[in-house]
């Protein structure tokens, strides 16, 4: 698939020494949902922000759409809406007035009907008139969401999104966010709510230390790196696991009226069906059977720790 | 050039001015009629003439210019002081437009208010005495000039400053008495010849006699010394401007 973002070696220390990012390379592809997940701190807002425009990369090149950031950045900003990570607002502006400031400033003519369309597309129309400063926390991010999309971008880049949101409001946000992409908005979203990346995105990518550690599909992720358990709910309480059950990966819980198995998807045998015969052979028996996978969480997790 | 972009920072930052209209406007008017108050009638009266003209009709373009440099520097300094405090610079950083485009708005809409200003407090001053404009061209393209050059100025405090306390800085510690010491009250030849030598150090000795050579033919310097002197201090604004923007500093680092 073609891509729209393309991040080569990308590099940023700031001024005091602190480098945020290091040699990140990153294609994101026209019309995709791309999480970028990491810890507080990973290099996230300073990837985003060096695509947008608000830091100076060190080293490296960024092109949106074929162009470069640094000099053809009037054609490869007005493809771009940012919402940051924080709540920046003035507070004395009209939410009208924010939102066609918005669109002037990106350079595009005054269009009434567009911004009624997009106050109404997040539930801010009723609110037109009134001052920022009296927007719940909810509203003033849905605010900015249709200040980054005033100017009718093609790429929307959303820095933790649903941070401080309640529930309900998180789930309308993520339905606007497949309405957009289904109107052919790429998105790039950061995130540490890993359940808002495995809800919502088609690729994933891995940020820390200023390291892009990983991008894969989604569901490719999962079943690379997802370990899968086979849990037996036992008919009789058994002490320990007898011998010939050692060579699997087994775990004996519950007072020994569980036995969970854990084995790698990718294996050219789950070990399954010996594990049953086995199990048949030393007369135990179960009740009941489940198989768990692994979620992003864990497999998070994990990935994080190993590139400690 | 992104005019769209440009005129909506202008409305913005003027929409900010009608918000506070009082501060912006209406303030720095009761100033300048108390300093005719106190300066033009009960001290004046005393005074009388300084070189021909009647003390109160002397000190209208110095007051004016008290006005036109102080409001201009904060005008200029807190419009691009307030997004980086408040962090909605993220989006001016973002947009596309040029750094140059940004000084435009920010700076025109500062010179703006301070030409407004200038023209209320010049107003004002008609109440108070008797005004003759020699060469009103000249008054203008200085108004215009000082209201520029002085925004730009505001505007490299407003990105270097870091807090409101750096902001506040130069304007009190620097230009108010640069202002009050440049011949807003006073002929520089009324001053022992020691200090005289000092005021020619003061580039603001050079606006207010340039300002007032429009006003009634007669300058501590030859008119185009001010000129010159306004005109190289608008290119030292823009070259410090010019630097700011090269190497990123307090904005993309």
């Amino acid at each position: 698939m073609e891509s729209i973002v393309s991040i080569k070696n990308l590099s940023k220390t700031y001024a005091g020494g602190f480098k945020a990012l290091s040699g990140v390379n990153l294609e994101i592809r026209r019309g995709e949902i791309i999480a970028l997940l990491g810890p507080n701190g990973a290099g996230k807002t300073t990837l985003i922000s060096a695509i947008c425009g608000i830091v100076n990369p060190t080293e490296g090149s960024v092109h949106v759409d074929g162009k470069c950031i640094i000099t053809q950045f009037r054609e490869t900003r007005s493809l771009i809406g940012l919402v940051p990570q924080e709540l920046t607002t003035d507070a004395f502006e009209t939410v009208w007035a924010t939102v066609s400031f918005s669109r002037g400033l990106f350079g595009k003519p005054t269009d009434a009907a567009y911004i009624e369309k997009v106050l109404k597309s997040v539930s801010l129309w009723d609110k037109k008139d009134n001052k920022i400063m009296t927007l719940s926390g909810g509203m003033k991010r849905r605010l900015l969401i249709a200040k980054a999309l005033s100017h009718e971008p093609k790429i929307l880049f959303l820095d933790e999104p649903t941070a401080g949101v309640d529930v309900e409001l998180r789930k309308d946000m993520w339905e606007l966010v497949r309405s957009l992409r289904e109107s052919g908005v790429t998105v790039i979203l950061t995130t540490h709510y890993i359940e808002e990346a495995e809800e919502i995105a088609d690729r994933i990518g891995i940020i820390n230390k200023g390291e892009l550690v990983l991008v894969e599909e989604k569901s490719e992720l999962m079943r690379k790196l997802g370990k899968k358990q086979l849990i037996l709910e036992l008919k009789q309480d058994l002490q320990e696991l007898p011998a010939n059950l050692s060579a699997f990966d087994l775990v004996l819980s519950e007072e020994g009226k569980r036995l969970t198995f854990t084995y790698d998807t990718q294996g050219e045998r789950t070990g399954i069906t010996s594990l049953l015969d086995d199990l048949r052979s030393a007369g135990i028996e179960f009740r009941d059977l489940q198989t768990t996978q692994s979620s992003l969480e864990e497999i998070f997790v994990k990935l994080v720790e190993e590139s400690r | 050039m992104n005019i769209h972009g440009v005129k909506a920072i202008y409305k913005f930052e003027m929409a900010r001015t009608r918000r506070t209209l009082v501060q912006s406007i209406v303030a720095p008017v009761i100033s300048t009629s108390l300093y005719f108050v106190v300066f033009g009638a009960a001290i004046g009266s005393r005074i009388q003439q300084v070189d021909g003209v009647a003390y109160g009709a002397f000190i209208v373009p110095g007051l004016i210019m008290l006005s036109l440099l102080t409001h201009s520097i904060s005008n200029a300094s807190f419009g691009i002081y307030f997004p980086k405090f408040t962090g909605t610079i993220y989006e001016l950083l973002s947009a596309p437009i040029t750094m140059w485009e940004i000084v435009l708005a920010y700076v025109g809409a500062a010179a703006t208010k301070s030409l407004i200003l200038g023209v209320i407090i010049l107003a004002t001053a008609g109440f108070f005495v008797p005004l003759q404009i020699a060469h009103p061209f000249v008054m203008l393209s200085f108004l215009v000039l000082t209201a520029v050059s002085f925004s730009l100025l505001g505007f490299i405090i407003g990105i270097w400053a870091d807090n409101f306390e750096k902001l506040q800085l130069i304007p009190l510690l620097v230009v108010t008495p640069l202002v009050f010491l440049g011949g807003s009250f006073y002929s520089v030849n009324m001053l022992p010849p020691v200090w005289q030598t000092i005021t020619y150090f003061n580039p603001v000795l050079y606006l207010i006699s340039g300002f007032r050579w429009s006003f009634y033919e007669l300058g501590d310097v030859p008119i185009m010394i001010s000129v010159g002197m306004i005109l190289a201090f608008l290119a030292a604004c823009l070259g410090v401007i010019w630097w700011i923007f090269k190497t990123g500093y307090h904005i993309r680092n």
